[in-house]
């Protein structure tokens, strides 16, 4: 069954015809960063609310994660492909379904679902930020804002980094689910070049393309781990500090 | 002198817990009050309610003059007075230079150069310039509270709390914090220290409170409140802690 593996024609024949597959590499980068915007941008504004004092923010927030969390993507994203034309319909008054496209519906599903996820991550980031820090800016005078800016936020980064760049590699692999409703994403286009040339070499090479862009960020998710383990050196300000010779 | 701090019947609740019950309290320009009482006695909420870090239920805060409220209660902070926390709280994002100078650049304006120049004698004083640029975990907890001493220093208030500043520490750097604290009482800065602390108290305070169940129930000079004290909670207080 698996003689196909190493026969050279066929390789030969896959490497001429990578074009697709690079086709889909291309748009499903397109959909990751869409996507990612979207997610960053909504998970924060998420995150923040849930930490605020506020009850209806929180409670706003809290459903959306739930209700984000508790369902599977692949069914969020046939529902935006089924549905969503005919919300479009209905709120522009068009005449007939409004067609959506592959790259938006990808980057909506993908985003509003990893919004979720983000929103955690932010908020656990916020709440690993001890009550004392607010009140040592509070006590000196700064507005929750400032202290937020200032104080607060600056110290979740090393906490939230890592989880979120997994949040990222998670979005990459998960735009595969466009494939469901021919999307022209990689895995779309790899699934076509399967039934044309064979399985084998058509979704190895398609493993090795999302490989290609999420090795790196597993990389830097680890990098990012040990870095916000690692004690903080002392720091050289010109002028003030002592020579390091004569640290005492 | 002129009151600094005037409280008038001031009244907080936690939910359905009375911690402070009708405080009346005047504290002039300069006066250094010490706080003591047992945990629970409602002593940091007291001196957290003069920060506004706790909301006072009922009641008036009057820092020089100016009535205390909901709206100007961060100006007042900013202008007034600082806090050491027991925790220390500093922050450890930023180096020891960078806690010393956010407050005075961010919200009081001044240039860097000068703040800096601020920032370096107030570690001198405290005896920590070479670790100006040191990361807060990098520092022993009496460090660290002594940097947070310098960081209230920095921001020039006439008005420093202590809420219990050497309860975190391990009794060997409980006494580099009290010199430090010793020293700064020289300055015509109003103090409030919540501390169990009895010889800083002896010799720092112009007058000690005794706080429990929400009340203030001695008070009095040192020499008075150690050698004669009236309420029986007070005595018993104090022969638990000297003994």
């Amino acid at each position: 069954m698996l003689e196909g593996l190493f026969d050279p024609r066929r390789w030969e024949i896959t490497m001429a015809e990578m074009g697709s597959l690079w086709e889909g590499f291309g748009f499903t980068l397109q959909v990751v960063v869409a996507g990612l915007l979207l997610s960053l941008v909504l998970g924060t504004i998420l995150g923040v609310f849930s930490t605020t004092r506020s009850r209806v923010l929180g409670i706003i927030s809290r459903i959306y994660v739930e209700f984000f969390q508790n369902t599977p993507l692949p069914v969020q994203v046939f529902f935006y492909y089924m549905a969503g034309p005919r919300v479009l319909q209905m709120i522009t008054g068009a005449e007939s379904p409004v067609r959506i496209s592959a790259f938006a519906i990808g980057a909506l599903g993908v985003g509003l679902y990893h919004a979720a996820y983000v929103s955690e991550v932010i908020r656990t980031g916020i709440e690993s930020v001890p009550r004392g820090q607010m009140e040592a800016a509070l006590s000196q005078g700064f507005t929750r804002v400032q202290s937020y800016a200032y104080i607060i936020l600056p110290q979740t980064f090393k906490v939230i980094l890592p989880p979120l760049c997994n949040q990222a590699l998670n979005l990459v692999k998960n735009t595969s689910v466009l494939a469901l409703i021919a999307g022209g994403d990689l895995m779309y286009n790899a699934d076509n070049f399967v039934s044309t040339y064979g399985y084998l070499q058509g979704y190895i090479m398609a493993c090795v393309l999302y490989f290609i862009i999420c090795f790196p960020l597993a990389m830097l998710v680890q990098w990012l781990e040990r870095r916000s383990k690692r004690r903080p050196r002392a720091k050289n300000i010109p002028g003030i500090t002592p020579e390091p010779a004569k640290e005492a | 002198m002129a009151d600094m701090i005037e409280i008038r019947g001031l009244n907080k609740y936690f939910g359905d817990l009375h911690v402070l019950k009708n405080i009346n309290l005047t504290v002039k320009a300069g006066e250094k009050v010490v706080v003591i009482g047992p945990s629970g006695s409602g002593k940091s909420t007291l001196i957290r309610c003069v920060d506004w870090l706790e909301e006072p239920t009922t009641g008036e805060i009057i820092i020089d003059g100016q009535l205390v409220t909901k709206k100007n209660h961060l100006e007042m902070a900013r202008k007034y007075s600082s806090m050491v926390f027991q925790q220390f709280n500093l922050y450890p994002n930023m180096t020891v230079l960078g806690n010393l100078t956010l407050a005075p650049i961010k919200l009081q304006k001044k240039s860097k150069e000068e703040a800096n120049a601020a920032a370096m004698a107030a570690l001198k004083r405290v005896g920590l310039a070479q670790k100006a640029g040191e990361y807060p975990q990098n520092l022993s907890g009496g460090q660290q509270q002594r940097v947070a001493i310098a960081r209230a220093m920095c921001t020039k208030q006439p008005i420093i709390l202590f809420d219990e500043p050497t309860s975190a520490l391990d009794p060997e750097m409980i006494q580099e914090v009290l010199d430090v604290m010793i020293e700064l009482a020289q300055e015509n800065i109003t103090m409030i220290c919540v501390t169990h602390e009895m010889n800083f108290a002896k010799q720092v305070a112009d007058r000690v409170l005794f706080m429990d169940d929400g009340q203030i129930l001695e008070e009095g000079t040192p020499e008075h409140f150690f050698t004669n004290p009236q309420n029986p909670r007070c005595k018993d207080f104090l022969n638990k802690i000297l003994h």
